[in-house]
This record gives structure tokens, sequence and C-alpha cells, in this order.
């Protein structure tokens, strides 16, 4: 008698529905969900890969690399018979390559011995004040790097748009890139060597430069080839900066060519629309290129 | 003095100057916009008209503020969904497999498309989708840009989400599957609550990212002066309208395109010094 009220006192409170099933179900739906939005993430990618190879690749030959850009007049001929049109990107190649160059020239010593000294002074107050405002750098959208480097170089140095305004924006975007890469990967080298070359009574410059910089080369490598690859794109700085111009011009006071602009002028220019495609091919390949590489460097490492 | 001293003094000098540029851009930035804002005062920041007419000159921020908020929000809504299931498919799902290390090589190379790509693709591609589909007349607008920003910040709303996702410890899933938990529940009572700061900071990060953005949008938000009626509609943004008019202003007018750039410096500097904060909170 006892027991069966109190089964009929329990029995409303605990209420076992087996849905176990809709459960299921749900999850099934959900993995599924995952996945489609997955595929969808990365097939802006395929798209764009396969419309730059597939519209590029006609346009890409030997005076793709030697010539200079056509002028509207060219390009138009080349389309009303039918041709491809003729002349390159070479002004946009050593324009892009000067001011990357300069660039790097810049931003490598000055961010390899500031990431240097963030590592020799972890957690000071000064130190990590630098570690933030380089943080707050990183941050900084190119368009206003660009005004930065109107203001201080096109307005008072060169006296006009220059590679080397472009230069100083581009080095201010890599700076913190390797500022942060020469810290993290000075944090992997093995404390115990420093020590033994102190040990032997090894000067402190040439612990840095002996030592710490060789024993991390890999790293520093890859963090510089990644900032350079994220410069090599740039557009936006360039227009307020290098200006663009349709020679070869190797002269750091003048103003000059870039793939990126090119790419901007062909874009704006309804007769030259066809190389577009083959000049952005051209940038997304070196950009990769460097990305492979500095990745291969890193995988090699973490073996 | 002995070498060492030299050679910390060195150091510290080169250390300076990060100092120096970051103090200097705030400075010339400040300096390049004082005219505009001694003529219009702080209202510049909420008038919306832009008129260059000679002698009725008038230059407001509001248009381009808008417009660079409302696309890189709606950016970060419709990058959200795609960021987030990557994230699970790649930390989570299918965890250490050859299929997510090639998604996630996939997803890296994204970042490695330069921004004026993206605009050609979204012109040639993206524009001529938007219009069969008769959601828009000529393609361009807000709503265009903001897809094509979703896409470009991709890569930077998944690597730290992949990260935290990834670091939640193995005991509390097994925990709860030996509690009868489907992988779902996993996911939404065990992942989520503990990789949740990681994830919401990455996702204001990649909101950094696309306050920033230039030519893309320039080539896609259709550039017109005017606060949108609808995320449908043209408009334009902060670094779009520096872009397009910086190399013929002079006067005023660069003086107004400068102190838009201090805006934007502003806004991206607080986006991620708040992201930051997160991260830190997190550590």
């Amino acid at each position: 008698m006892i027991s069966i009220t109190i089964n009929r006192n329990i029995s409303p409170s605990i209420k076992f529905k087996d849905n176990s099933n809709l459960r299921k179900l749900k999850n099934r739906i959900f993995k599924i969900i995952i996945i489609i939005l997955s595929i969808i993430t990365i097939s802006p990618i395929v798209l764009i890969l396969s419309k730059l190879v597939i519209k590029g690749f006609r346009q890409i030959n030997i005076d793709f690399f030697t010539q200079v850009a056509p002028d509207t007049f060219e390009a138009m001929m080349a389309i009303a018979s039918g041709d491809v049109i003729p002349g390159g990107i070479a002004n946009g190649i050593t324009g892009t390559l000067l001011i990357v160059i300069i660039a790097s020239v810049i931003a490598i010593p000055i961010g390899v011995i500031t990431g240097v000294y963030l590592y020799e002074n972890q957690g000071k107050k000064y130190a990590n004040l630098i570690r933030n405002l380089s943080d707050i750098l990183q941050g900084v959208p190119s368009i206003v790097l660009g005004i930065i480097g109107y203001l201080w170089v096109v307005l008072r140095v060169t006296n006009g748009f220059s590679a080397f305004a472009g230069s100083v924006a581009l080095s201010i975007m890599m700076l913190p890139l390797i500022v942060r890469s020469t810290e993290e990967t000075m944090k992997m080298v093995p404390e115990n060597i420093k020590e033994a070359a102190a040990a032997l009574g090894v000067p402190y410059h040439k612990i840095i430069l002996r030592v710490m910089i060789p024993s991390s080369f890999s790293g520093l490598l890859t963090g510089i080839l990644l900032a350079i690859s994220r410069v090599l794109g740039e557009t936006a700085p360039l227009l307020l900066t290098t200006l663009g111009s349709s020679f070869i011009n190797l002269n750091i006071s003048k103003p000059t060519s870039a793939v990126p602009l090119l790419i901007w002028n062909f874009y704006n220019d309804p007769n030259m629309i066809n190389l577009i495609w083959s000049s952005s091919l051209f940038l997304i390949g070196l950009v990769l290129a460097l990305n492979l590489i500095a990745k291969r460097i890193i995988a090699r490492r973490e073996k | 003095m002995n070498s060492e001293k030299i050679t910390k003094h060195v150091l510290f000098t080169v250390s300076l100057i990060i100092l120096i540029i970051s103090t200097g851009i705030l400075a010339s930035l400040i300096k390049g916009a004082m005219p505009a804002f001694k003529e219009f005062g702080l209202k510049f920041i909420i008038a919306p008209d832009w008129n260059p007419t000679e002698g009725r000159e008038s230059y407001g921020a509001l248009v381009f503020i808008f417009g660079t908020i409302t696309s890189s929000l709606l950016a970060l809504i419709l990058c959200i969904p795609l960021a987030f299931s990557t994230s699970l498919f790649i930390a989570e799902y299918f965890k250490k497999t050859r299929i997510a290390s090639i998604l996630k090589t996939l997803v890296d190379l994204l970042a490695g498309v330069p921004s004026i790509v993206y605009g050609l693709w979204g012109f040639y591609v993206l524009r001529p989708a938007i219009i069969s589909l008769g959601i828009n007349d000529q393609g361009f607008g807000i709503f265009t840009s903001s897809l094509i920003l979703a896409i470009m910040i991709i890569p930077y709303a998944t690597s730290l989400s992949n990260e935290v996702i990834a670091m939640v410890p193995d005991e509390l899933k097994e925990a709860a599957y030996s509690l009868g938990a489907t992988r779902l529940e996993v996911i939404f009572r065990v992942i989520i609550p503990n990789a949740r700061s990681g994830i919401v900071a990455s996702y204001i990060l990649a909101l950094g990212r696309a306050l920033g953005e230039t030519m893309a949008v320039t080539m896609l938000i259709g550039n017109a002066n005017v606060i949108p009626k609808s995320i449908f509609s043209t408009g334009n943004s902060m670094a779009s309208i520096i872009a397009n008019q910086f190399g013929e202003a002079d006067g005023l007018k660069l003086s107004s395109l400068i102190a838009i750039g201090l805006l934007l410096f502003a806004i991206t500097a607080i986006v991620n010094a708040f992201g930051k904060f997160v991260i830190n909170k997190l550590s």
C-alpha cells in the first residue's frame, strides 16, 4: 500500500519524456549547417582565384613584364582590331619593388631592434607602453597612413608626390608586425644559450647579434615576409603619396607607379579593362608566394 | 661607458621611434584637422552636408561616419555565421584532420588577397549577381560593400576564435558527453561559455579591420554623399571619401578630409582597444 502512494507522488514531478530522437536530429542538422556554411566561407577565394586565372592568363606574356603600361589610345586600337592589348606593367613592377624595398630598409632594423628591446624588458611599464602603441599602430587604417605620408613627406621632404612618401607610409604599416613577430620569436630562444654566451664573457651586443638573432633567424624572416606580403597589395596609401607614373622611375623623390596603382588606373579606364585581370593575377601570385614561403618556414621550424 | 650600457641605450633609443611615430601621427592629424574644426566647430562631426561649391563651402562628417559604421556592422553580422561555422569546423568537428588544415589554408589565403582585387571581384562578379537578384538596380550600395567586407574580415574573425575553441579542455567536453549530451549541446553549453570572450574579441578585432577598409568599399558603395535610406541604397564611407577626393583637395576641403581621417583613426583605435581589453581579461 505504502509503496503505491509514493509512486503516485513522485511520478508527476519527474517527467521522463524520451526526446533523444529530437536531440539527435537537431545535432545532425546543426552539423550539416556548419559544413554548408564552411563551404560558403571558402567559396569566394576559390571563385576569385579561378576568375583571375581564367581571365588574366591570356594577357600574360614576355611584354607583360618588360613593357610599360599602354595609353588609352593604343589599348583602344588593339581592342578594335581584336588583338591582345600591347604593353605590360613594367613601370608598376619596378615601382612596387622600389617602394617596398625602401619601406623594408626603414622598417626592418627599427622593428627588429624594438622587438629585441621589448623582449629584454618584459613587464616594465615603458616597454608595455611601447607594446600597446605598436598594437595601436597595427590597427591604424592604411588610408590614414597615406595622409601621414602626404603630410610628413610629400609636403615637407620631397615637395611633391614621391616613391619615398609611399615607402614611409608602408614602413609604418610594417613596423608593428615586425616588432610583434620579433618579440614572439625571441621568446622561443632557449635561455641557456644566452647564459652560456654570457658566461663566456661575450659582450651584450654580441649576444644579440651572434646568438639571439641567428638562433631566431627563421622566425624573424617569417615575420618580415608576412609584413612585406601585407603591404605589397596596398593601394589606398599609395594613391595619396606616390600618385603613379607612366614611365619606369627609380628616383625615390619622384612620382612612381606600383602594380596596385596600375590596377586602379586600368579599372578606371574602360579601354584597359582586360589588363586588370592579368595585373591582379600577378599581384596576388606575388603576395601568396611570399605567404607560402613564410608558412613553409614556420612548418619546417615546428618539426 | 661600457659596451653593455651603450647597447642598452641604443635599444632604448630605437624603441622611442614607435613612441615618436604614434604621437606624431596623432599630432599631425590634429594639426591638419584644426582649420576644419575652427571653421565648423564640433558640429563638423554631426553635420550631414558635403558641399565643395566655392563661397558656400560647408563640410560635415556625418554621412561618412554613418556609412562606415553601418557597412562595417552589417559586414560583421554577415560574417559571424560564416566565421563561427568555420571555426567550429576547423577547431571542433574536424579538428586535426587533413580537411580542416586545407580549409584553414584557404581561409588564410583570403587574408592575402589585396583590397583592390576584392573590389574588382565585387564589381565584376558580386554586383551583377546582386542586380540579377533584383536587390538593387545598379548593384552598388551599402549592402554590396558589406558583403565584400564580410568576406575580407573572415580570416581575422576566425584566427583567434579557432585558437580559443581548440583550447577548451577535453575533460570538460568529455564530462558533458558522459552525461549523454549531444555534440550540439556540448558546443552550446560547454565550448561557447568557455571560449566566449575570445570569440567576442576576435569579432571586435574583425570589426576594426572592416572600419578602415578603403579600396573595395570605394568601388562598391556607390560614393553618394547622402545618408542611405536603407541598407540597399548607395552611401559613402570615411576611408572612401578620403581616397576619392584627397588628390584634388586643398584649403578647407583638405583640412576636412584630414579631420575625417582623424575621426576614423579615433573610431578604429577605440574599437581595437576594446577588443584588446577583452583579450587581456581572457588571459
